[in-house]
């Protein structure tokens, strides 16, 4: 089991090289310490004693730099098929190859959404022509995620559909959540849910709360969130289904998850950089490009929340919920702004920056948490001990930079760290096996 | 000031100097020729994206009163009928150099974006539910004249709080000339979190009769659509401000157009507690003085004179 067979990536070369000299650190295995890490034919061959002659392999000098395991992302938006002027899965994986990440999961809100099994075969086959990384397709529980009818569920896993999600909408109807839970029994496939009442966030466009009232927006509520997710953990429990709750914004909603796992839903969530770095004061700014998505920033109470929902583990991952837009969405005024921002680029160096560095998060449990996406998925954690496929991020964590300034490798360029310096910087990527991307700046010795 | 995007953006000083102003214009339309030579061959484009009749009018009035040419234009009719951006729109305005921008949008920030996009100076004349800078303005204005300052002044502001952009506008600003700002209205219309700009909230008119000046809020007839009030009935059982709960020493104001026999019954529309007319005809003199304020007024361009010929100071009253 690899990323590269069971993801969908654009076949190449397994990587030789070896990273001289790294401070290696994978949490999970257990490895911790200065090593050679070795790569043969796109597997970890060993992770040997610093200085060891090594024949025939690119030497990449690694002193002081930090490998740690690649980042998986459950949840972007490749805009593939119908808005590829957003993004396509060439620049979005590339996006998430200068992230750091081996493996991210592309949502089905497309136009048209992932309904089909050959929706899921025709981009399954641009992966494997286009995607630097691997990339795990899912595909809508309703019909054209229109809420109403199921989607074709066991024909779409049998097409290579990792799971099912609308995400982008909610499910309105309990009935039709119910009857895929059901469903699910037969064809398996995690069900990943945008959770969120639309009668509650009405016309909303910002959390609720003092600054939507001193800006006059709409507010969108808290509980539009977490009375959703009570709701679909209830019929969870019920039906024994298996679900992903996504982009947890508040603490009702932490709450509500922490409830339902110690009820014994099969129930696992994400939270994105966003909400984990910036609060709705942010929103001040009426800056659309940087501060509007759904669910919007909320208050530094939820933050904080979420961050100590990161840390004792109710969160089980990060994820970017990267949604790229072109500027004409973003340049009008914010209630008519699209909603989302561009992440697979920044999440680990804000995540960095603003958690890490102060001491807010432990490194080793933001590493964790960065790859704790792949589980939810049923696909293999990215991991550093010998005989693994190669999955690696090289980091500088000293490196400083500010964002956009050297442009981006997606499309779009709305992202909501535009501007901000960063310390703690990607170098090199290794993904399914492969050279996956490389810093431009970042020179690389050739072994004689 | 370059632009009026906020009141919030502004100091006490800054207001007090241009009800200052608004005060020598006030003087000037006493006069038989109530034109002024001030902004002579400089440009002001008034630009509506919503419906409006005093703002417009009176903006337009203002800028003709300085002598400034006015390119007026309304978003129907014009190309953004057509779907061109505001960007666009702001970038064909541009090639008319205009020195002034006066925008109405149904959006909060559009008249901060426009700043960004164009050179001239921008007058926000309401951006969605976020501010009407220039109504705190000229209610300001129409206080001053009846009262001696706003400090320890006790103001309720009545009704649709959530969806009302003079609401926000006017609680900052009575707070800034040191007024105790009470909001009241019923709870879905009060925004949640609002008591954190400083004011009180309430939802009673019992403890009415502790304020000085009662400021009433347009109720849209489609409210009762979104459940936000049950019926306008019901609506002005509790929160219609009538002559039974407006007392006699209490001034009484509403930014208009007034639905009649909902926020406000008849007989107290009427009544000579009443500031209603007067606020509109601040709206002329301040509206010439924000203009004045932003495009003449600096230790470059002495009062009167005009923006192209910097001869000195000219005499505020000199006819065009």
């Amino acid at each position: 089991m690899s990323l590269a067979t069971t993801l969908d990536m654009r076949p190449g070369e397994g990587a030789d090289l070896v990273l001289r000299g790294a401070t290696v650190l994978d949490p999970v295995a257990g490895i911790e310490g200065v090593h050679d890490v070795v790569v043969r034919g796109g597997e970890i061959a060993e992770l040997a004693t610093p200085g060891a002659e090594l024949d025939g392999l690119e030497q990449v000098d690694a002193e002081g730099l930090h490998a740690f395991p690649a980042f998986f992302d459950p949840h972007v938006h490749l805009r593939t098929p119908g808005q590829e002027h957003k993004e396509d899965i060439e620049t979005g994986s590339r996006s998430a190859a200068a992230g750091g990440y081996c493996g991210i999961v592309a949502m089905a809100n497309t136009e048209p959404p992932v309904s089909t099994p050959a929706d899921v075969e025709a981009l399954r086959e641009a992966a494997r022509e286009s995607a630097s990384v691997p990339v795990g397709f899912l595909a809508t529980v309703t019909r054209g995620m229109e809420g109403e009818e199921l989607t074709e569920m066991a024909a779409l896993r049998a097409a290579g559909a990792l799971g099912f999600s609308d995400d982008g909408l909610p499910i309105r109807s309990a009935r039709v959540l119910r009857r895929a839970l059901q469903y699910q029994r037969l064809c398996g496939g995690t069900i990943a849910l945008h959770e969120e009442d639309p009668e509650l966030s009405g016309d909303g466009v910002m959390h609720e709360g003092p600054v939507s009232a001193a800006l006059g927006l709409a507010g969108i509520p808290s509980v539009s969130e977490s009375t959703m997710i009570a709701r679909d953990a209830a019929l969870a429990l019920y039906e024994g289904g298996r679900i992903h709750v996504q982009h947890l914004s508040a603490r009702e909603s932490v709450e509500a998850v922490r409830a339902a796992r110690a009820a014994g839903v099969q129930i696992s969530c994400e939270a994105s950089p966003h909400h984990l770095c910036l609060s709705d004061e942010s929103v001040r700014s009426l800056d659309p490009r940087r501060h509007k998505m759904n669910p919007p920033l909320r208050s530094e109470d939820d933050r904080a929340a979420l961050i100590e929902g990161l840390r004792d583990g109710t969160i089980d991952c990060v994820a970017t919920d990267h949604a790229p837009h072109a500027a004409e969405e973003k340049e009008v005024p914010f209630e008519q702004a699209a909603m989302g921002v561009t992440g697979l680029e920044t999440a680990f160096a804000a995540l960095h920056t603003e958690l890490v560095l102060p001491g807010t998060l432990d490194l080793a449990l933001l590493i964790e948490r960065l790859a704790g996406g792949a589980a939810p998925f049923g696909v293999e954690r990215p991991g550093l001990a010998p005989g693994s496929e190669a999955n690696i991020v090289l980091c500088d964590l000293g490196a400083e930079w500010t964002v956009g300034e050297e442009g981006y490798e997606s499309r779009s360029q709305n992202s909501w760290c535009a501007g901000r310096k960063l310390t703690g910087r990607v170098l090199m990527t290794l993904a399914g096996g492969q050279v996956a991307y490389r810093l431009r700046s970042f020179s690389l010795g050739v072994a004689a | 000031m370059r632009h009026l995007l906020a009141i919030d953006d502004l100091q006490r000083e800054e207001i007090e100097a241009i009800l200052d102003r608004a005060e020598s214009f006030a003087e000037v339309g006493r006069r038989d020729i109530k034109k002024v030579p001030t902004l002579r061959g400089r440009t002001v484009v008034s630009l509506f994206y919503e419906s409006s009749t005093r703002t417009s009018a009176s903006f337009e009035l203002a800028a003709k009163r300085l002598s400034a040419d006015l390119v007026s234009l309304k978003a129907a009719g014009s190309s953004v009928d057509k779907g061109e951006s505001l960007k666009d729109t702001c970038a064909t305005l541009s090639a008319y150099d205009p020195a002034a921008i006066v925008i109405r949008h149904p959006y909060a920030g559009a008249a901060q974006l426009v700043a960004g996009w164009s050179e001239a100076a921008v007058v926000n004349a309401g951006d969605g539910k976020h501010e009407h800078p220039s109504q705190a303005l000229l209610d300001l204005f129409t206080l001053r004249r009846r009262l001696d300052g706003l400090d320890g002044a006790k103001i309720w502001i009545v009704g649709d709080v959530l969806h009302s952009r003079v609401a926000r506008s006017n609680l900052i600003a009575f707070r800034a000339m040191g007024a105790e700002v009470t909001v009241c209205g019923p709870p879905a219309l009060i925004p949640r979190g609002i008591e954190q700009l400083g004011c009180a909230v309430s939802h009673s008119l019992d403890g009415l009769g502790e304020a000085d000046i009662v400021y009433a809020l347009r109720l849209q007839q489609e409210r009762m659509k979104e459940s936000f009030v049950p019926s306008l009935r019901e609506y002005a059982t509790h929160f219609q401000i009538d002559s039974r709960r407006l007392g006699p020493r209490q001034l009484l104001m509403h930014p208009g157009p007034v639905n009649r026999g909902v926020e406000l019954s008849g007989e107290v529309i009427d009544s000579p507690q009443s500031l209603m007319t007067e606020q509109v005809a601040s709206g002329l003199v301040v509206r010439m003085a924000i203009l004045y304020e932003l495009l003449a007024a600096g230790p470059e361009r002495p009062l009167g004179a005009t923006g192209e010929h910097e001869q000195g100071p000219t005499p505020i009253g000199q006819p065009a």
